[in-house]
């Protein structure tokens, strides 16, 4: 029954494009449509076939609904190329949306929503009324997603039509498939929009949890999205949406599985009954087993989903383990999903088990895999304690086996492993040795130094064994001379016999002089004045007890977690990010700088001081998945955010300075009226900061509030401005201290102007990057408050004033009226205006009215005069301001500050 | 946002565009390029079915010789979205009568684009039941009085319909005689431990039905399951019959299937669909009936020399016997020479898949095989890495057997004309994933 359509991709001679021409404008009926083909099939091979646009449309008369559709469909792609020619489609398209057939009624306004022509979407809206409120259904339906095309193309002329309300009205409509399309079309344009546009009721929600029961499969999927979104008032509220939604868990579609398990999840925050909460997950937990007999594509999607639920639900797959248990021919990105659950639902019951089948996978054949799975038994020996012996004794079986990559990824863990059990397992460091010469790649090497260093004083030859890697000090990746350096440094504290004494000279040396690595070179100049100086302090620091690590098999923060939770199924959930992180559009109240090249030296660009800092904190072997610093550094205190101290010249100064760090000064953080969000939890993984340009002692600071609402310690600080139009920059590095989760703290940043000014018109925008070791960098958008330039020493005599007043010219006159702005009581705004450097002159009646003329004068810095005069009639709303300064492209500014200042 | 698509891409295996749909203006024509450049050609490819690049996601499938690619740049569905493409791979085949490849979609681009347009307005799925599309759009091969002939005439109540809460049965359907066919058709997943322990054991099962009824009926259907059963003898106020019951773990329905009365009352009630289509799959662990048992005896006997045993026991019933019995036996590599005895069957070696192959057209139930075999190795001058033994895998297929001991109890047909039906049951068992390390 299939059909012959392959012979009109094979035209391919030349004169191509006349041919078609001349076949489309055949009287034949036949001839005609063959040539539709062929165009059509060019297109979809990629050539340009837009030029035949006319007598394509031309063809569009027919009473063939099959060659109609084919028309519409280049349409569709060309006409945006040829919006001039494709007005000549829109008679059509209106007679069609009239015709007595309801296919073709709705195929024309199905079609003419997908041209985005201006022209034509004007044309539109007649056709789309009439549509909206057809007897037919399916031209209801299809009319209902058309005012979503509509909206995106010109959301104003949607709202002007009336459109929304029309939409609103179809969640009643009689058929399901209306309501469900309704549903969709709303929640789109709700996404798009700030307004608030649709709500569900609980009017409305009556209405969808009915047509869930009678739509197609596609229908539930919209309305248990939309419902997802709908916030019930009580328990009572949310035990009755679960009840209705449950049943969909049997559905065959795994999108309405995944929809309803979100609306599920949603509604269970509000249940307050554990009993019914039991239940559910009991009810949620073999649908969610079903999805992993899907197509593999599917069972992916449904694996990540599943990864986040247990870890806000962890009982709902707590006895289900074994169904992620990797099936041989499995695709390799679901193996390395469901290891990833394996591992978050391995517990002290289900260990041995799951033991037998990491070790099984570590004998397998992909690389990728067989890493991970030796990794994730050291994630589990780290995760449970009483497992860690047994999980230890398998690693050591994998090592024997002798397989190299096997052999590496397992010294990595197990340094993870000594961590966690510090003195406990020691005893197996003779066999690790064993596997000394066989390591090549840099974490291997940096973990298995680390272990030698952190155990020295049991390993008898540790001496020769750091020797031996010291040879090739010089080609070794920095992570692995980093932990050299460390390592022999730990040795020779351990053991300050000559060997290491001699060995820690060839280190030292090679660190400070030979290298070109300034995270390297600084640590070995610390360690160098620390043992020069003190080497009981330098004890004291480089052996300090370091903090137990934990396990990160639960890595997502509550915040994050919640968020894609709600974004179940959707690729949020897929990608495990927040959608704003790679959906480019977004809401026009959030704008983030597109164009980070513009910072200038920054951040992220290679060697600076900054990032010598950074890896101060995070040296040595952090690693991929866990964010846990392993690092013996991390005590020594000092180090974990020295500002910009001046490094002393070289070796000569190095003895002697017995304290390098010098103070800085930093002022008192003021306490005043709650700074406004910078930067919101939610947008920053947990961190919230708080911020705003203030002026103090005749200085800029920036007054910062850190907030650490996530789940791991944040350190190592960093803040970067953009250019901006007052060349604002740091005047000093930014003194936050490492922020536990769920502290905060606040600082004061001095500013400096004049840095990096921008070109352009002057506006007050500041573009902020914030970094610090853990995260992402984040940028922010701040406004600059204009009065904070006002200098302390604007205050002109009478005479002056008008002396300058009069010296500028009648060009550099501003005059603007600020309608919202008022002075309910004189003294008590002048006494503000003073307090923001504003400074009185005098004041005077005006003649005939009852108003006030008051003269004002600011300056800001290299002595750029402002001289105000407002006219204003006290108590009414409405001021009349002129000013006149040397500088007017600053006046916008300045007015917008005063209509700050007179609220 | 339940958006499945911005765009949808058909490609053939070296990358050309066979169709293309553009739903939404968010994306850019090029992005099949993107798609081509970083994962097509790249190792990428096959390593994840959901990808970012640039501002766009890509979901894709390969279905036999054809990807099918979905671009979105929003926060899309993205169940939603490669749902959609299993089904729509479906509704293709329903219409080319089975085969969906390159040649199949350039044989019939003109009706993908129509369905297309059809099956998913902005992005958003519409209804895809093969059987309501078939009302109103029809093939080009087929001529149909609807297309050429009486172009302007409707089909009565296609719209209706289409988006009717019965969407996927057309009216007034009419059959001389009225027949049902049932088809249970389970597979067993199986792994086993070298030492003969189960390490995993599930069935899972779909119901799948052939319906050729006049009119609009209503279907019922009982089975022996446990929950539905005592729910049947709490209405009834009497237990019934007592014989083997078994316990689903889960049950997912077709979207005929009215859910909240199978979730109140427990009863599977439905209006079928015309035809063929697939009314339920169940998922069984507990008490699964395995058909074969495997006792795998495999040692290396030095660097070169192997000695293979396999035997395989049938435990089902004497009375029955399985079909295409394959049982694939692993080897190394390098090996370089094959001799075994098997009692029943032919066996080969199969250096393509380092396997021996041993197949037993038919095996009666409660009997045993043995395979044994000598392998030779080369012996090479590179140092080994131990032979990491994948598992020994198994094919087949029991008919008239159920591995989860599933029954058709009842099959219940009303309609208003009240006419009589005849119902057909078949059972059959086949080997899912059936595999035992060794």
């Amino acid at each position: 029954m299939s059909g012959h359509d392959s012979k009109y991709f094979s035209t391919t001679k030349k004169g191509e494009i006349p041919e078609l021409k001349d076949e489309l404008n055949s009287q034949y009926k036949d001839k005609k449509k063959d040539a539709v083909k062929k165009v059509i099939a060019a297109m979809t091979v990629g050539k340009d076939v837009s030029s035949l646009f006319t007598d394509v449309v031309n063809c569009m008369q027919t009473d063939n609904l099959e060659l109609k559709k084919l028309v519409y469909l280049y349409l569709i792609n060309y006409a945006k190329s040829q919006p001039d020619l494709a007005i000549l489609a829109v008679n059509t398209f209106v007679k069609d949306s009239q015709d007595p057939n309801p296919l073709i009624r709705a195929l024309a306004v199905r079609t003419m929503g997908c041209i985005r022509v201006d022209k034509i979407t004007e044309y539109l809206c007649d056709p789309l009324q009439r549509c909206l409120k057809d007897d037919d259904p399916y031209v209801r339906k299809t009319a209902a997603i058309c005012v979503a095309k509509l909206y995106d193309i010109n959301a104003e002329l949607v709202e002007d039509r009336g459109f929304l309300e029309t939409l609103k009205d179809l969640i009643s409509d009689s058929n399901p498939m209306v309501v469900a399309n309704a549903v969709a079309a709303l929640a789109e344009i709700q996404e798009n929009s700030s307004r608030t546009i649709f709500e569900i009721t609980s009017h409305t929600l009556f209405k969808l949890l009915a047509a869930l029961n009678e739509c197609t499969e596609w229908g539930q999927v919209f309305i248990l999205d939309a419902l997802s979104k709908y916030k019930a008032s009580d328990a009572r509220d949310a035990e009755n949406i679960v009840e209705r939604v449950t049943p969909r868990l049997q559905h065959a579609n795994c999108a309405v599985v995944l929809s309803a398990v979100k609306v599920i999840l949603q509604q269970m925050e509000l249940i307050t009954s554990t009993d019914v909460v039991r239940n559910l997950c009991k009810k949620m937990a073999p649908p969610l087993v079903t999805l992993l007999s899907a197509e593999p594509e599917i069972q992916y999607v449904a694996l990540r989903n599943i990864n986040l639920i247990v870890q806000r639900r962890p009982t709902i797959l707590a006895h289900e383990i074994k169904v992620f248990f990797c099936k041989y021919n499995d695709p390799i990105y679901v193996k390395m999903e469901k290891l990833e659950i394996m591992i978050k639902l391995a517990s002290d019951r289900n260990i041995d088990q799951v033991l037998l089948e990491f070790k099984e996978y570590a004998t397998e054949v992909d690389v990728d895999f067989v890493r991970k799975a030796v990794r994730a038994i050291g994630r589990c020996a780290i995760k449970l304690e009483r497992a860690a012996e047994r999980c230890i004794s398998v690693l050591l079986e994998l090592i024997k086996i002798k397989v190299n990559y096997v052999v590496q990824e397992a010294i990595i863990v197990i340094k993870d492993i000594f961590r966690r059990y510090p003195n406990t397992y020691e005893s197996i460091i003779a066999t690790l040795c064993e596997s000394l010469d066989t390591l090549d790649e840099p974490e291997a090497k940096a973990s298995m130094i680390w272990i030698i260093g952190e155990y020295a004083e049991r390993i008898d030859n540790a001496d020769e064994l750091l020797e031996s890697f010291l040879e090739t000090f010089p080609e070794e990746p920095a992570q692995v001379q980093l932990q050299l350096l460390t390592a022999t440094v730990k040795l020779f504290l351990k053991k300050p016999t000559e060997g290491p004494q001699q060995m820690i000279q060839v280190v030292l040396n090679n660190a400070t002089q030979e290298t070109d690595n300034p995270d390297l070179r600084d640590r070995a100049y610390i360690y160098w004045r620390l043992l020069s100086t003190d080497p009981e302090a330098a004890k004291d620091v480089v052996l300090a007890e370091k903090p137990v690590i934990s396990d990160d098999s639960n890595q997502l923060d509550p915040s994050l977690l919640d968020e894609l939770l709600a974004n179940i199924a959707t690729l949020a959930s897929v990608y495990h990010k927040p959608p704003d992180a790679f959906v480019s559009r977004v809401k026009p109240a959030v704008q983030r700088p597109e164009d980070e090249e513009e910072f200038p030296d920054g951040l992220d660009a290679g060697p600076s001081e900054l990032s010598a800092t950074e890896t101060e904190i995070n040296a040595s072997p952090a690693r991929g998945p866990s964010n846990v610093p392993h690092v013996p550094t991390k005590a020594v205190p000092t180090a974990a955010a020295p500002p910009p101290a001046p490094v002393p010249d070289l070796l000569g100064d190095l003895i002697g300075l017995d304290n390098a760090l010098v103070p800085v000064d930093q002022p008192t953080v003021g306490s005043g009226p709650p700074l406004p969000v910078l930067l919101a939890s939610s947008a920053g993984q947990g961190l919230q900061i708080n911020g705003q340009l203030i002026r103090r002692d005749g200085q800029i600071f920036y007054s910062f509030k850190f907030e650490n609402n996530s789940l791991t310690p944040l350190d190592g600080f960093m803040i970067q401005f953009n250019k901006n139009s007052f060349g604002l920059a740091a005047g000093g590095a930014l003194q936050v201290p490492p922020l536990q989760p769920g502290s905060s703290a606040n600082t004061l940043l001095p500013m400096v102007l004049f840095q990096n000014i921008s070109p352009g018109p002057a506006n007050t925008l500041l573009q902020v990057a914030v970094k610090n070791n853990q995260q992402p960098v984040w940028y922010f958008n701040d406004n600059v408050p204009f009065e904070v330039f006002f200098t302390e020493d604007g205050r002109m005599e009478r005479a002056t004033f008008l002396e300058t007043w009069k010296s500028l010219p009648d060009s550099h006159e501003i005059v603007r009226d600020l309608p919202n702005s008022f002075i309910s009581n004189m003294d008590a705004t002048l006494e503000k205006l003073a307090g923001a450097n504003l400074f009185f002159i005098a004041k005077r009646p005006l003649r005939d009215t009852n108003q006030e003329v008051i003269y004002f004068s600011a300056k800001l810095p290299r002595n750029i005069p402002i001289l105000v005069e407002i006219t204003v009639l006290v108590g009414r709303p409405g001021v009349k301001c002129a000013i006149k300064t040397p500088n007017p492209d600053m006046g916008p500014l300045f007015f917008e500050a005063l209509e700050a200042l007179l609220k | 946002m339940p958006v499945a698509a911005s765009a949808i891409y058909f490609l053939n295996l070296r990358g050309d565009v066979l169709i293309n749909r553009l739903y939404r203006d968010d994306v850019g024509g090029n992005m099949v390029d993107a798609f081509r450049t970083h994962i097509m050609q790249t190792k990428e490819l096959g390593t994840c079915p959901v990808r970012q690049i640039g501002g766009c996601s890509f979901l894709y499938m390969r279905i036999s010789n054809v990807y099918i690619v979905i671009v979105v740049s929003s926060n899309a569905n993205a169940a939603c979205a490669l749902k959609f493409v299993v089904e729509a791979v479906a509704l293709f085949k329903s219409y080319f009568g089975g085969a969906f490849d390159e040649d199949a979609i350039r044989n019939n681009f003109v009706l993908i684009y129509e369905l297309l347009d059809e099956i998913m307005d902005f992005g958003y799925p519409q209804n895809l039941s093969p059987e309501i599309l078939k009302l109103y759009i029809t093939q080009e091969g087929v001529r149909s009085p609807f297309s050429s002939k009486q172009p302007d005439k409707p089909v009565p109540n296609a719209t209706l319909q289409v988006t009717g809460a019965v969407g996927w049965r057309r009216e007034g359907l009419v059959y001389k005689k009225n027949e049902v066919f049932l088809d249970i058709v389970e597979s067993v997943n199986l792994l086993m431990s070298s030492k003969g322990s189960v390490l995993r054991c599930d069935v899972t099962g779909k119901i799948l039905m052939k319906c050729f009824l006049s009119g609009m009926p209503d279907l019922k259907l009982g089975l022996n399951d446990k929950i539905g059963l005592e729910k049947e003898s709490q209405i009834k106020a009497r237990p019934t019959k007592s014989g083997k019951t078994i316990e689903l773990d889960d049950v997912t329905f077709h979207q005929c299937v009215n859910l909240t009365r199978f979730n109140s009352e427990k009863t599977v009630s439905f209006v079928p669909p015309d035809g063929e289509f697939e009314l339920m799959k169940y998922r069984i662990t507990e008490g699964v009936n395995l058909p074969f048992r495997v006792l795998p005896s495999i040692k290396e006997l030095g660097r070169t020399r192997m000695e293979v045993n396999v035997k395989v026991k049938s435990v089902f019933g004497a009375k029955m016997f399985a079909l295409g019995v394959v049982v694939k036996v692993p080897v190394p590599k390098q090996t370089a020479k094959t001799n075994f005895q098997v009692t029943t069957g032919r066996a080969k070696y199969n250096a393509a898949i380092d396997c021996l192959v041993w197949k037993i057209r038919k095996f009666p139930g409660q009997t045993e095989s043995t395979i044994s075999a000598e392998v030779e190795l080369i012996s090479t001058m590179v140092e080994k890495k131990a032979w990491t033994r994948p598992p020994i895998q198994m094919e087949f297929q029991v008919p008239m057997f159920t591995a989860s001991g599933l029954r058709v109890r009842f099959l219940k047909v009303w309609e208003k004309s009240g006419y009589n039906t005849v119902e057909w049951v078949r059972y059959i068992t086949r080997a899912g994933s059936y595999e035992i390390r060794c």
